[in-house]
């Protein structure tokens, strides 16, 4: 984009630095005098009651200096543990997965710590474990929690007969005439499709370091993906007020959703406040995987009616996610914004279930639940290209969705390229022609992401020497430092290097949502931009006096205010902050900058998978692959390309490889050999084709990028297997083992 | 034991069960090296043991006597960046940096036994480092970038 001068460019991240020479400062990285180490008993059932927990003998241990079980925890008094979702919940009278935190210990050296943790004595009575979906939906079937209702969660709806259920949250949508809309098709299909659950893959395990201070502030190092959400989280498990608790931001080493999830800092937090000594706590790789959130599996059933042109009637859809033993928060919510939204569809149900059983609990993962959701529509949408003969691209062109359409959700469309992007896609795979190796094939599938809406603020401060200081509080996970140090160099028209930006505690920094849901860039960018504007307007005022002139004749470049193009009237804006200063000054330039829920900006990407098969294995090698997607403006290309290849990666492993494998709902597979994720081997080059189709309500366009590359890859491969093999596969991974049984089944019949 | 760290000499006390990986991190505070997984799955721990890339997790603390080791925190030279740091940097190779130093090093060992590899190869020597990020697509383009500088 020529007209902005930073904005736009591709910028190596400020962070960069530090992270290729080892400097950046991780949770487990932070290091306190006279600290102690914390450790987690974990139960070992599925689902149990527990008899009996006697500590006395850890607590007796030389060096042991705190034992906490769930009746220590301050905010289990006054509310259900229930309510204190993507917290640890330490278990109370019984226990619904295994993994789950019995006690914590903290003393002076990790290994009297594990020792202590050996010595707890506790006897569980073992419940038959509830581990199927389907099977807990059922009313006849025991709830897992005598306090859990549908929707309400620990408290009974007030209008109807409700009874305890394992269905933590249902949501159901009907529009149109569904019944007459499958009697206008030519064609109905139906097909059920099943996901695995899948670990965010995180690099970093989970680690929390928490001291006291004399006034009994609470101050916490942990790689929260929200510092502002984790405090008051915290502050909730401690039963204190927030302003009792100051989390402190460090490096974040890969989160994915996964680290909204405070997996250590709240124990970690309690035990210094019961010890008074600072407290360390990290997780070990099995107790990642075992015990920090997954994405749910799921079961989909989706039945789709369109004519013999390819126009779609109607659909109805029925979504079901596996919650784990914890009623996390609900991957229905987002269903509603998120399911068969990219699509003309006059006539359709969307029904969805989060519901529990005694395995781990789930959380947001990139693009919540919508993965798994386009799993099914995106190779339904396909399978029905292939029955009427169609090009899949052509198929979606003529169904989808435009700027003014009614969503299911009964949100009116915005501007989106939808259209713009799926034509990029087809002029791409054009030029790049079609494949004409013997058992390969291509697929394509769209992702759709809705997007969150959040607030954020931002200060900014002008320096005697020119340079600009930007104060937030938000967690960088996706180089939103850089691209918000780019809106700040291009605001002032001064360079990067001009630019610092502070990511302050909870403390010092204004509020920030917590970064999820693809709107940091899209929100936050907006408020730096009003602080921006602020401390513009205070800088045009300033001059203004000086030269005595209005003050909106000024314009801003390299680093100084010129009125009207009068060189004689132009003034540094460094000039202007060290006059302001000075005790004849009118006070330091501070810009201030606050932003409101935006109206969601959604965006699209639309993939294609080129694979081939090795039919003697059933090994799938991903030849190319490349995302089309409409990313409104890219702020740094660089990073959103980088969003889209890591999010491309991770959809890559979610349809191949990856899975929690659980013999009677206990984790077999909790090391990274055994959870398999892609190497550099399993994935080639991947092309991002950036579109920018400016959105409305963003500041230069910009839009939601980093969800929907994950989103279109399930289906993207699946349909590029049928390509190949004719195979098709409806449950996931499409391991080589799935990929051999399909061919077999395709030699009987 | 004496270990020799980024030319640095230090006499140290270890006891027996301790990693290198611990001895760096929470004796010599060299943070820069970092554990993933613990069982050498993800190649975090990275770091260079006489020139050769190994995973400090899986590697007794006394088996390093003597030896010279090299952590992300010694690549540089005289605060010139290494040519891969610079490429890291450059082609947008870091993300969430957790995997990088251990990358960064794994690169090393490799380009100085094969300083012109093919991308195929790149992507095979690197295969032990998990990366969730990136998608290894500006990694690969770093490694290759360095190799011309």
């Amino acid at each position: 984009m020529a007209k902005y001068s930073v904005v736009g460019k591709r910028v190596p991240r400020i962070d960069a630095l530090n992270k290729v020479t080892g400097t950046a400062v991780y949770s487990g990285d932070v290091i306190l005098p006279d600290m102690l180490y914390g450790k987690v008993l974990r139960n070992p059932h599925t689902h149990a009651i527990i008899q009996r927990l006697d500590v006395t003998k850890a607590q007796a241990l030389e060096g042991v200096k705190a034992v906490i079980t769930a009746s220590d925890v301050p905010g289990y008094q006054s509310r259900s543990p229930l309510l204190l979702a993507e917290m640890p919940h330490l278990a109370q009278e019984k226990v619904t997965y295994a993994g789950q935190p019995v006690a914590v210990v903290a003393a002076t050296s990790i290994e009297i710590a594990e020792k202590a943790v050996d010595l707890i004595e506790v006897e569980y009575e073992e419940l038959p474990p509830i581990l199927d979906v389907l099977e807990s939906m059922k009313p006849e079937t025991p709830p897992i929690y005598p306090d859990l209702y549908t929707n309400f969660i620990a408290s009974p709806p007030s209008d109807e007969d409700s009874t305890p259920s394992n269905i933590a949250y249902h949501m159901v949508i009907n529009r149109g005439d569904l019944e007459a809309g499958f009697k206008e098709a030519d064609l109905i299909l139906e097909n059920t499709f099943r996901t695995q659950p899948v670990h965010h893959g995180y690099l970093e395990p989970f680690a929390a370091v928490a001291s006291v201070d004399m006034g009994g502030k609470v101050i916490v190092w942990t790689q929260s993906q929200g510092v502002f959400t984790a405090r008051q989280m915290i502050a909730a498990f401690l039963d204190l007020p927030a302003s009792r608790v100051n989390l402190v931001p460090v490096e974040i080493g890969g989160a994915f959703g996964g680290k909204s999830f405070l997996a250590l800092a709240p124990l970690c937090a309690l035990l210094a406040l019961k010890t008074g000594r600072p407290v360390r706590m990290e997780m070990s790789r099995d107790e990642v995987i075992k015990a920090a959130r997954p994405a749910p599996g799921s079961v989909t059933t989706i039945k789709m009616g369109v004519t013999k042109e390819g126009y779609i009637t109607a659909a109805s859809i029925s979504l079901i996610y596996d919650a784990g033993g914890f009623p996390e928060m609900s991957h229905t919510m987002f269903a509603r914004g998120n399911t068969l939204s990219h699509y003309k569809i006059p006539n359709l149900k969307i029904e969805a279930f989060d519901v529990l059983t005694n395995k781990v609990p789930v959380t947001y993962y990139r693009a919540p639940g919508t993965p798994q959701n386009h799993f099914a529509v995106e190779s339904q949408m396909d399978l029905i290209a292939r029955v009427l003969d169609m090009d899949p691209l052509q198929l979606r062109i003529q169904n989808i969705a435009v700027e003014g359409d009614t969503a299911p959700s009964g949100e009116i469309l915005p501007k989106v390229g939808y259209k713009e992007t799926l034509e990029r896609m087809a002029e791409y795979l054009k030029e790049k022609g079609s494949l004409q190796g013997d058992d390969q094939g291509r697929g394509v599938a769209c992702g759709f992401w809705h997007g969150a809406t959040v607030t954020f603020g931002a200060y900014v401060h002008i320096n005697i020497d020119g340079s600009v200081t930007l104060v937030v509080g938000v967690t960088d996970v996706s180089g939103s430092r850089t691209s918000i140090a780019q809106i700040v160099a291009e605001e002032f028209g001064i360079p990067m290097e001009s630019v610092s930006v502070v990511v302050g505690d909870t403390d010092t920094a204004p509020w920030a949502s917590p970064s999820v849901g693809s709107q940091t860039i899209y929100s936050l960018s907006q408020a730096v931009y009003r602080a921006c504007q602020d401390a513009k307007e205070q800088l045009r005022h300033l001059a203004a006096a000086r030269f005595e002139v209005e003050a909106s004749g000024f314009e801003f470049a390299n680093g100084r205010l010129i009125f009207q193009g009068d060189a004689e009237k132009s003034i540094a804006i460094g000039s202007l902050a060290r006059y302001s200063i000075s005790f004849r000054g009118a006070g330091p330039v501070v810009g201030r900058g606050s932003i409101g829920g935006l109206p969601p900006a959604p965006s699209v990407a639309v993939h294609a998978a080129d694979v081939e098969i090795d039919k003697e294995t059933g090994k799938v090698k991903v030849l190319s692959y490349a995302v089309a997607q409409d990313v409104g403006l890219a702020v740094n290309p660089l990073s959103v390309e980088g969003q889209i290849q890591g999010a491309v990666t991770q959809g890559i492993g979610w349809a191949l490889m990856e899975g929690y494998q659980f013999d009677q709902g206990k984790v077999q597979n909790d090391t990274l050999l055994d959870y398999r994720m892609p190497t550099a081997t399993d994935v080639p080059m991947i092309d991002a084709l950036l579109v920018e189709v400016g959105s409305d309500s963003g500041i230069y366009g910009i839009r939601h990028v980093g969800e929907p590359p994950i989103v279109g890859a399930l289906a993207a491969i699946a349909n590029a297997i049928q390509s190949a093999t004719g195979v098709r596969i409806k449950e996931l991974p499409m391991t080589p083992e799935a990929i051999l049984n399909g061919l077999k089944e395709q030699n009987k019949s | 034991m004496k270990i020799k760290v980024n030319g640095q000499d230090y006499e140290i006390t270890v006891e027996p069960g301790r990693t290198l990986l611990d001895i760096l991190r929470y004796e010599l505070r060299l943070t820069g090296t970092k554990e993933g997984c613990g069982t050498g799955s993800c190649g975090s721990c990275t770091v260079l043991l006489d020139g050769e890339a190994v995973n400090s997790c899986l590697v007794f603390a006394i088996e390093v006597e003597g030896k010279e080791i090299t952590t992300i925190e010694g690549l540089s030279q005289q605060g010139k960046l290494h040519p891969l740091q610079q490429a890291f940097i450059d082609e947008g190779a870091v993300q969430c940096g957790f995997c990088t130093p251990g990358v960064i090093l794994t690169a090393k060992a490799f380009l100085d036994s094969n300083p012109h590899p093919t991308e195929l190869e790149i992507r095979q020597a690197i295969a032990g480092n998990l990366c969730r990020c990136t998608g290894y697509d500006k990694i690969v383009r770093a490694i290759m970038s360095a190799t011309n500088s």
